[in-house]
């Protein structure tokens, strides 16, 4: 019976230990939804908890394992990539997603309580709800999500194959919109923004599958290397290859929250609990840029003059309007909102160089914006984490009224912040700054000085908004009517800002190492 | 420089070079960390710091005094910074000859300020952090001059700038010192722009941005890159030392205490631009252009700066156009290719003695005022303030090159240069002399002779010691420092310029000379004639249009305000308007392809998505045109 079976649908072969990271998250993943029905409620948040963050370190510890004895290969049958980049940006996403745990665990702050609605079922302001609270119910099923949502990542930034690229995006997107809604406090506006997320992320993913069904029509087929050798041998109509690579590149750059494809971004950063903002600003990103490079560079690689005049368009308006922006902002969270937009333009610059490490190019392009990407990411999340901490009546303070005189109030976590910022701002001797001198070489090796001119006024623009939030931790005078406290936070999110802090510093002081690690695996498999 | 001595960061000298800049950092960091305890004592340990590194300067200059003149650079690596694939930028500082002059000058000059400040602040309660930013501001400079990158300098340059930024908004619960801290730190990321561009273009041309590769490969740029790379740093140059089109900010920067304009805005980083395009004269040797535009933007600067110093009333602002005229001599010295380099680093240093003295005296003469800069109501001055006048003095005759003192060598050397180069450079250059001469008598008229104006409650009195014996020791440099630097300063500079020394001896009177001591001689007694009678207390209204655009700056601010400021904000407002949602109007007319996709979504939802989603189908309309020009292109 077997054999027959067999013969019909023979059985997939397998690379269980490359594929291992992702066999952890997802076991984690489905076992922490049965914990949810056996485990009591007193102990549920620390089980799962504690089994997000050890999954995530197996994997990471199964990552760099398979990075070590570094084969590239194509796996799971044609439908991932598992070459250097791959592991470089599964390595990313694994710490940001250690970081997202941890914030996401942070119940120190506000009360003693988690960032997450106690019953994100009930209608806001119900007796439901009411009675959730009174009892002091959470949801722990956050853990579970964000580990399906993690696993969808990773499988986007390797994918090797259009269709699962449209199904990566759709398991990491649905966890988030899920995520974006269940914001304790101001429920109304989280529930508002994770259904604009949720409304304009379909139709974006929509149009990315229409554009796939296109360059399906031009080359006959899914895979990367196919597309690629379609355009090498122009098998089709050009009109359709640059229909369907404008119509893909809208998904990712929604993704990425590029403009004009951002106008989610700000609301959804507002409107969800602010550990799910941290771990979306960094870990989407991080996602959305790796699974770019790799189906622009691998799959249409032959058509890159065209795409490239399309990014570094994108790219200008991205980061015009990121920073401009972001000047009029008063709310932190909408600050780093736009921040993020304006950081999507400087790696899209990065993008638009593409280029390979050779005699008179130091650094290729996925490396570049990998390394940006690593500086971006670890100051963010630590940004974040102190947007947590900084209360008022128990609730964020998110206003830049509340952060006049942190300084004086607490000037380490004033410090810390500013530490963040002057890295966003690329002040040299941060992480930072390293990362915007690679991307914009990268761009300029490329032979796009000129796009490398409007990012580095745009990037003297931006420092002045970070610099508008320094001014007013350092130099301005609280008023009483607005002061935010802050509040001391537990192990959890404490180690997220020591580890962010001293990368910031390591990675701006002695970037080499990472800088070579990260150069030396940049190389797609195809 | 064709022998670099590479010395380790651990031996005698390399360790020397390192703690150069470590010691007033550490001191400062002890400063900022230490919280009260440090109140009564910590000026004193931040005063140690720049004369503990005056010393270790004086030791190096000596060792390298002491070598032979191809021999005479330390080259200390500390390690390697950004270091992959072909790209090798360390951390790692030079001494040499022309860096070592600025490490003595920044010093010394920066010690004798430090002592001055522990009277002059002697009742500011956050004293403790003023001689913080102070050492910081000593580090950072060292760091600029010591770099033996151009990537290291950006960092010192970076640092400077903050330094500059904490103490001119040093007082800032003044909104006006607030504002120009500000206004500094703007003007000067216009200036930065320039820096990180050069940066980018050195490190795609050269793949190094250290100054003896990118020395060796300057011949081979193309004229282009030279111009352009050229244009940058003059940009960067334009921003630290406040010349045309930058400005705008040093006026303004007045507003910090006056031992930080002294230090700051007219020693030492003010000068940095001078440094910069010195340093660089191996791509300006390359480029005709960017040389042309080099003295040009001096020559407008020179002439701009003093025309403001006329028409002041404020004795700091005079000091400070003043500051702006002399360092556009500079620039046009360093535009005149080699032969002036060694020239602007002459007048260079010797203005960093001269100046220093002006400002410290003008805070001495403002702190027996209660803190009034009005010249108005000043006036002789010179009876109850005996060393400030002085000393201010001799400041007066360095300024305006009077026979044998500092000025008269390093300034006539820059106007005959400038002569040969071109006769119209020449001829403003010796103007600019003149009206030098003329605002600078004006000063001593208005604030040391005629009648005293000051008011009843005003009781001026000499300053005490710690603040005249800086002025006194600065004063004799001002006087001597030419005589004992004229005839060396060429040979020793010609392994950093790439200048063959040419003769200047001590007693030499050319045409040139005599027509610009005549011209000085005009200016001194116009101002004289003008001001020898009364003076209004109350600056009297003036129709004369000369004397009402130098009061307000040349403009500068009412043009950054209509060309720059407005439209900037202007436009930020409506693309903010924009992105709040306020785009159906607009993306409805330019998405007409969009709209069938459109009005499905407004029957699917109501409210901003629907806006939102308008704008992502416009979008991809936009990109897509942008696909299908790049097919017609």
């Amino acid at each position: 019976m077997t054999s027959v079976l067999e013969t019909m649908i023979p059985a997939p072969t397998l690379e269980w230990m490359e594929l291992s990271p992702l066999i952890v998250l997802l076991v984690a993943a489905s076992l922490g939804i049965l914990l949810e029905a056996f485990v009591p409620r007193a102990s549920r948040y620390v089980v799962q908890s504690g089994l997000a963050a050890i999954a995530i370190v197996a994997a990471l510890g199964l990552t760099i394992a398979n990075w070590i004895d570094l084969t590239p290969k194509v796996a799971a049958m044609g439908m991932l990539a598992l070459d250097g980049p791959a592991y470089v940006f599964w390595a990313m996403l694994l710490i940001f997603g250690l970081g997202g745990v941890a914030l996401f665990a942070e119940r120190a702050l506000g009360l003693g309580q988690s960032a997450f609605a106690a019953s994100a079922a009930s209608v806001p302001g119900s007796p439901i709800e009411r009675e959730a609270e009174r009892e002091g119910r959470e949801h722990t099923e956050v853990f579970p999500l964000l580990l399906f949502a993690l696993f969808g990542m990773m499988i986007f930034a390797a994918t090797n194959n259009l269709l699962v690229l449209f199904v990566a995006v759709e398991i990491f997107s649905l966890p988030l919109y899920l995520l974006t809604g269940m914001a304790r406090r101001r429920r109304l506006l989280s529930q508002e923004a994770a259904l604009k997320y949720f409304l304009l992320g379909s139709l974006a993913s929509a149009i990315m599958l229409y554009g796939v069904a296109m360059l399906y029509g031009y080359s006959g087929g899914l895979e990367l290397a196919r597309i690629d050798a379609a355009i090498l041998a122009s098998a089709g109509s050009h009109w359709l290859l640059l229909g369907g690579m404008l119509l893909t590149s809208v998904g990712l750059l929604f993704k990425i929250g590029a403009v004009p494809f951002h106008a989610w971004s700000p609301d959804a950063y507002m409107g969800a609990p602010t550990p799910v903002t941290g771990f979306m600003a960094v870990a989407t990103k991080t996602a959305a840029v790796a699974a770019l490079l790799r189906v622009f560079y691998v799959a249409l690689g032959g058509l890159a003059w065209d795409w490239q005049l399309l990014f570094a368009v994108v790219a200008v308006m991205t980061m015009l309007l990121g920073s401009t922006v972001a000047l009029a902002q008063n709310d932190m969270k909408r600050l780093l909102a736009y921040s993020s937009i304006a950081h999507a333009g400087f790696l899209l610059v990065g993008v638009v160089g593409a280029v390979q490490a050779g005699d008179n190019v130091n650094l290729s392009s996925v490396a570049a914006v990998a390394f940006y990407l690593l500086t971006y990411g670890i100051a963010t999340l630590g940004a974040f984490a102190i947007v947590m901490m900084v209360r008022r009546s128990g609730g964020e303070a998110n206003s830049l009224d509340a952060w006049k005189g942190l300084g004086k109030r607490n000037p380490l976590i004033a410090a810390l912040m500013t530490l963040f910022l002057l890295s966003f701002a690329g002040i040299p001797l941060t992480a930072g700054f390293v990362g915007k001198l690679t991307v914009f070489a990268s761009a300029w090796a490329g032979g796009y000085g000129w796009l490398v001119l409007v990012a580095v006024v745009m990037s003297v623009i931006a420092a002045f908004f970070y610099l508008k939030v320094v001014v007013a931790m350092w130099f301005s005078d609280a008023d009483d009517e607005t002061v935010g406290t802050v509040e001391t936070p537990s192990l959890w999110t404490w180690s997220v800002l020591v580890v962010s802090a001293a990368a910031t510093l390591v990675l701006g002081l002695i970037p080499g190492g990472v800088l070579s690690l990260i150069a030396d695996a940049a190389q797609f498999i195809r | 420089m064709q022998l670099l001595e590479t010395v380790s960061a651990l031996s005698g000298s390399g360790a020397m070079v390192w703690l150069l800049i470590a010691i007033p950092l550490v001191c400062s960091a002890i400063l900022m960390l230490s919280g009260k305890v440090a109140d009564g004592w910590g000026h004193f340990l931040a005063t140690a710091a720049p004369i503990a590194s005056f010393v270790i300067g004086l030791i190096l200059f000596m060792q390298l005094l002491g070598s032979a003149a191809d021999a005479r650079s330390i080259n200390v690596d500390l390690y390697e910074w950004i270091g992959t694939g072909n790209w090798s930028i360390g951390l790692g500082l030079l001494v040499d000859p022309l860096s070592i002059l600025f490490v003595l000058l920044i010093t010394g000059v920066g010690s004798l300020i430090h002592i001055y400040s522990i009277g002059y602040m002697a009742h500011d309660e956050r004293r403790r952090r003023f001689f913080a930013y102070l050492n910081l501001f000593i580090g950072a400079m060292l760091t600029l001059v010591l770099a033996n990158n151009y990537l290291v300098l950006f960092l010192g340059w970076e640092g400077v700038g903050l330094a500059s930024f904490l103490l001119i908004s040093f007082w800032a619960h003044k909104p006006s010192a607030a504002a120009a801290g500000n206004k500094a730190f703007i003007v000067n990321r216009v200036g930065d722009l320039g820096l990180s561009l050069a940066i980018f273009s050195m490190l795609a041309m050269f793949g190094s941005v250290r100054f003896e590769d990118v020395n060796a490969g300057a011949a081979e740029l193309s004229p282009l890159w030279a111009t352009l790379i050229g244009f940058f740093l003059l940009l960067a140059a334009c921003g630290k030392s406040a010349q045309v089109p930058l400005q705008s900010w040093l006026l303004d920067a007045m507003e910090g205490p006056t031992p930080v304009s002294a230090l700051i805005h007219a020693a030492t980083m003010v000068t940095a631009g001078v440094y910069l395009v010195v340093r660089s004269n191996a791509i300006y040797a390359q480029t005709e252009i960017a040389t042309t535009a080099v003295a040009i933007v001096g020559t407008v600067t020179l002439l701009a700066g003093a025309w403001i110093g006329t028409s002041k009333d404020d004795i700091k602002k005079v000091l400070a156009g003043s500051t702006m005229s002399q360092i556009g001599y500079m620039m046009l010295a360093a535009g005149l290719g080699p032969i002036g380099a060694s020239f602007a680093i002459f007048h260079l240093i010797t203005h960093g003695a001269f100046k220093a003295n002006m400002f410290l005296g003008a805070g001495s003469v403002m702190h027996g005022m209660n803190d009034d800069v009005n010249m108005r109501h000043f006036g002789a001055l010179a009876k109850p303030m005996k060393i400030t006048f002085f000393t201010f003095a001799m400041g007066y005759l360095a300024i305006i090159g009077f026979p044998f003192t500092s000025g008269f060598y390093s300034k006539d050397h820059i106007i005959e240069a400038a002569f040969q180069h071109n006769t119209i450079i020449g001829v403003l250059a010796l103007i600019g002399a003149g009206v030098t001469a003329y605002y600078m008598t004006r000063l001593m008229m208005m604030t040391f002779f005629g009648k005293k104006r000051w008011a009843d409650d005003v009781h001026p009195h000499e300053s005490p010691l710690v603040m005249t014996v800086p002025l006194i020791l600065l004063a004799i440099a001002s006087i001597v420092a030419g005589l004992f630097m004229n005839g060396w300063i060429q040979d020793w500079l010609a392994s950093s310029t790439g200048q063959e020394p040419h003769n200047t001896p001590l007693i030499h009177f050319t045409t040139i000379g005599l027509i610009t001591l005549a011209v000085v001689a005009v200016g001194v007694l116009v101002g004289w004639f003008l001001h020898r009678g009364d003076i209004p207390r109350d600056e009297p209204v003036t129709k004369n249009p000369l004397v009402h655009a130098g009061r307000n700056d040349l403009y500068g601010d009412a043009f950054n305000e209509h060309a720059i400021i407005r439209p900037a904000k202007g436009f930020a407002g409506a693309l903010t308007s924009f992105d709040r949602g306020a785009v159906d109007g607009v993306a409805m007319g330019s998405a007409a392809v969009a709209s069938g996709l459109g009005a499905w979504l407004r029957k699917g939802q109501n409210g901003l998505v629907r806006s939102y989603g308008l704008t992502l189908s416009a979008g991809i309309v936009v990109l897509a045109v942008v696909v299908i020009l790049g097919q017609l292109g």
